[in-house]
């Protein structure tokens, strides 16, 4: 009885194999895809400009849609990370025009960095929030994270009376210059924003594989209850995958407004449709306990390479929305033959087997 | 097989072979099925019973191999078409809706309308009462499933796939969840059955309850059938033979070493019923070093919810409990198992397994941090630990990468036991764990257990099984209705006693003096 799987994994490589193995690949093989498929139609697309500028825009959907990888996996969703992205931005511009009015007379003015950790623990904070009304209040992840949209979002749009932030250039003498470098500076040829999605990227798929916290997410997501039995502490896990997800969209709103050198309240709507595409496209399971980093990240990079392309081939962005939703159904689609085709081709081995 | 033609034979499989990614679950298998009687599969945890029997009943289909009813060849592509020529099942692993009601769920896809196709839940529920009433089961029809014990989950299933009238009923272990009184009651049921023309397949790995009812037996083992007969001419021996292919293992037995000082003290357990009354009713206990506690009572004693209580999974459970003699004061389960405790919990499909992570991530799931160095899990480590549990306990898998669901019931169930084992904890709840694990398996789960107390564990084991329980407790408690009712030393423990300790209050009414104490 043992000796059969041993003999069917050698006998591989049969049709069927192959394109089981060109279907797990699937969303790497569309990337490669998009990657040709633009560069002939559209000039200028493979010059070093324009793949820096495009990948910076894919940073930015990278970075939410780790985060809701996490989420995801975890079985619950997180619809606020569009807004959160809009109110760190807010933050962070207010900070560097104005600091902080201590009503006595005096004012708080911080460096760029004090101001990035600010910003980023407010993203962390309302992270938290999400994550108390869902483990302690029991509100069911979709009306908590819908309802923190709103709030966030209200919240972004009142601290400038919905104005924008304009000139973030800061004053040399009060410390509060070179917000610039988040989005415009350069590290070794890279923008800046690339090497944090590089960090952040590895830190999140070591700790997705290497770390408890990381195997304890899959099994809330897989199955909570028997989680808790062993000893998870479910809690602790889903506060972490909020927080690190509000974390995420602190980070984008940072790098956007330093990008632009101006707040707008208004800053990612929406973001978080095209953070769930990117996590579906590279193969996280809506229903929870699937899920991979590495998988995320391609999916963002053909959806942003997609949109950026199909703009410089000149598409309407009626037809981009058709084409983007097409390839979100498509990806997923793929992915319940593949699951299908595998069994067959095991069953294929196992008949070669004997 | 020229020896059986008193019954007529309903279905046939002819050479049926089944084959799953990464497996062959069935090879070459000719297998009949005779009207009027009880026929009976047998064969060790993954021999391919369950794979053999979905596929008469329509949820798998065969790789190889044909199917003849009453010598017309079928093949059914759904559990409906199976349905619809008469074939029901109860499935090893249950199949309910939890959010649905107990009528509901028995009358699941087959729901009774009215003339303007509205469902007619009156009625739904009459006739539901009526297979419950059969079963003895004390359910109501309008209980939602969620809120039934695994037990009487099962007896719904079973009472869903009698109010089929099928002509063919296969029972893939349905009393595994079940304690002695209601199995009784289910071989009642079965023998009327029978007595009407029903052919029943009866897949157990009670080998006392299999000689009790069976007709016809066949033995599978590694997918392969090697032996059938007729049950008058075997006996257990005969059948363990044929299944492992050597005679049985005898179950451990004591080795005369002394249990030590306490490890572990229950004060004054509580835990009250959403229904009034208490499910655990002041329950205090004391367990020694290297002793083993058995805990025997019927279905619904509230050995379970002791276990919960002692676990900390309910907030509003009151009582104290003390490990080495100090107090434990954390509340919560992860800080419990902290401290030493450990569960293996009854229903593994809803609290024992992660069914879509693989075998080797569920073995470590309780014990991850014995593997961490500073934050990073050590592969080697693990690999190391999830070899050692599939070795020492005869896990079936070809891969520990595999998914966890893709294992047999019985092999499902040992992976629950080794990731409770690999906490290293010092004291081990372990409830109903012999649940659907072969003879085989049976004896080195108790051999495991023997160890473990030896190396000074402290073990409470929860079982509705009377002879599982006198041979392997140092002591014995039984509860009823969820007080202690009895607690015996070896030595003095009969059976006639436990049984009657068991049956203790079981009035229809819970009592109402308790409400005094609180
Ligand atoms: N869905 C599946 N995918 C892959 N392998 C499977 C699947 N279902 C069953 N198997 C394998 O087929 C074999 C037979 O399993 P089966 O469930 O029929 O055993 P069984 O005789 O019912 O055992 P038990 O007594 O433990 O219930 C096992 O080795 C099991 O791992
Ligand atoms: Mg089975």
């Amino acid at each position: 009885m043992t000796d059969i799987p041993a003999k069917a994994s050698v006998a591989s490589a049969s049709n069927g194999s192959v394109l089981l193995t060109l279907m797990k690949a699937r969303t790497f093989i569309a990337l490669i895809a998009v990657l040709i498929f633009f560069s002939i139609a559209a000039p200028n697309f493979l010059s070093a400009a324009n793949l820096i500028l495009m990948s910076k825009h894919v940073a930015l959907n990278a970075f939410l849609a780790m985060g809701m990888t996490f989420v995801i996996i975890t079985g619950g969703i997180d619809l606020s990370v569009g807004s959160i992205v809009g109110l760190c931005g807010m933050v962070a511009g207010y900070l560097v025009l104005n600091g902080i009015d201590l009503q006595v007379g005096y004012t708080i003015y911080f460096n760029v960095f004090e101001i990035a950790l600010i910003t980023l623990a407010v993203g962390i904070l309302i992270g938290a929030v999400n994550g108390l009304l869902i483990t302690r209040l029991n509100v069911a992840p979709f009306i908590a994270t819908l309802g923190v949209l709103y709030v966030a979002r209200g919240l972004a749009l009142l601290s400038s009376d919905g104005r924008t932030f304009p000139n973030l250039v800061g004053k040399p003498d009060l410390g509060t210059t070179g917000f610039g470098f988040l989005g415009a500076g350069r590290l070794l040829g890279l923008p800046v924003s690339i090497w944090i999605l590089v960090v952040v990227a590895l830190g999140a798929a070591y700790l997705a594989k290497y770390t408890p916290l990381g195997r304890h997410i899959f099994a809330v997501g897989g199955n909570e209850r028997a989680a808790r039995i062993s000893g998870v502490r479910v809690n602790m896990v889903k506060m972490f995958v909020y927080m690190f997800s509000g974390f995420c969209a602190a980070i984008v709103g940072l790098i956007i407004s330093s990008e632009l050198m101006a707040s707008h309240p208004a800053t990612g709507e929406s973001f978080e449709l095209n953070a769930i595409a990117a996590a579906v496209l590279g193969g996280t399971s809506m229903s929870g306990g699937r899920g991979t980093i590495g998988g995320t990240i391609v999916g963002a990079f053909v959806i942003g390479i997609l949109s950026d392309g199909l703009v410089m081939m000149g598409v309407s962005s009626f037809w981009q929305m058709v084409i983007k939703g097409l390839v979100i159904i498509v990806a997923v689609v793929v992915d319940q033959a593949q699951r299908r085709l595998q069994s067959r081709v095991t069953l294929m081995q196992m008949a070669k087997a004997g | 097989m020229n020896a059986a033609i008193d019954h007529d034979v309903i279905l046939k499989l002819v050479d049926v072979s089944k084959v799953y990614s990464g497996t062959v679950a069935v090879k070459r298998a000719n297998f009949e099925v005779r009207k009027g009687a009880v026929n009976v599969l047998v064969g060790e945890n993954g021999a391919g019973k369950s794979t053999l029997m979905k596929i008469i009943a329509g949820v798998e289909q065969p790789t190889l191999g044909r199917i003849l009813l009453e010598g017309e060849e079928v093949s059914f592509s759904s559990s409906g078409e199976a349905v619809s020529r008469g074939i029901g099942m109860v499935f090893q692993e249950l199949n309910l809706f939890g959010n649905l009601t107990v009528a509901e769920n028995i009358f699941a896809t087959r729901e009774i309308t009215n003339r303007f196709r509205k469902i007619d839940s009156r009625e739904q529920e009459r006739r539901a009462a009526e297979f419950l009433e059969r079963l003895e089961a004390g359910i109501r029809p309008d209980m939602l499933v969620e809120d039934l014990r695994i037990g009487q989950q099962q007896l719904v299933e079973i009472a869903k796939a009698v109010s089929l009238d099928a002509r063919i009923l296969i029972m893939d272990e349905p009393t595994s969840a079940l304690s002695a009184a209601e199995v009784e009651i289910l071989f009642k049921v079965i023998a009327d059955l029978k007595a009407s023309g029903v052919a029943i397949v009866y897949i157990s790995h009670r080998l006392e309850e299999l000689i009790r009812i069976g007709d016809y037996i066949t033995v599978l083992r590694d997918g392969r059938i090697t032996g059938q007969e007729k049950m008058k001419n075997v006996d257990t021996q005969w059948i363990v033979r044929q299944m492992i292919g050597s005679d049985a293992k005898d179950f451990a037995k004591a080795d005369g070493h002394v249990p030590g000082e306490e490890i572990f003290r229950a004060e004054d357990i509580c835990l009250p019923r959403v229904t009034g009354g208490l499910a655990v009713d002041h329950v205090s206990l004391s367990l020694r070093t290297g002793e083993i506690l058995g805990i025997y009572g019927l279905m619904g004693a509230g050995r379970s919810e002791l276990f919960d209580c002692i676990m900390g999974r309910h907030g509003h459970a009151t009582g104290t409990i003390f490990i080495a003699g100090k107090k434990v004061r954390e509340r919560d389960t992860t800080r419990r198992i902290r401290r030493g405790l450990a569960l293996i919990p009854e229903d593994r499909q809803r609290e024992g397994l992660v069914s879509i992570l693989s075998v080797a991530s569920n073995l470590t799931l309780a014990s991850l941090s014995r593997f961490v160095r500073l934050f990073h899990i050590s592969g080697a480590k693990e690999n190391q630990a999830v070899a050692q549990m599939v070795r020492e306990l005869a896990i079936k898998v070809a891969d520990p990468a595999q998914e966890v669901s893709s294992l047999s019931g019985g092999n499902q169930q040992k992976v629950v036991i080794g990731k409770a084992l690999l906490t290293g904890p010092k004291v081990l709840l372990m409830d109903e764990p012999s649940r659907g694990i072969d003879v085989g398996a049976k004896a080195d789960v108790f051999r495991t257990m023997r160890k473990l107390s030896r190396d000074g564990l402290g073990i409470l084991f929860a079982t509705s099984d009377l002879d599982e329980v006198m041979a392997l407790s140092d002591r014995i408690a039984v509860m009823s209705n969820g007080k202690l009712t009895g607690m015996f030393d070896r030595a003095e423990a009969t059976e006639a006693a436990l049984v009657a300790a068991s049956a203790l209050g079981h009035g229809p009414v819970p009592h109402t003096e308790s409400h005094a104490h609180d």
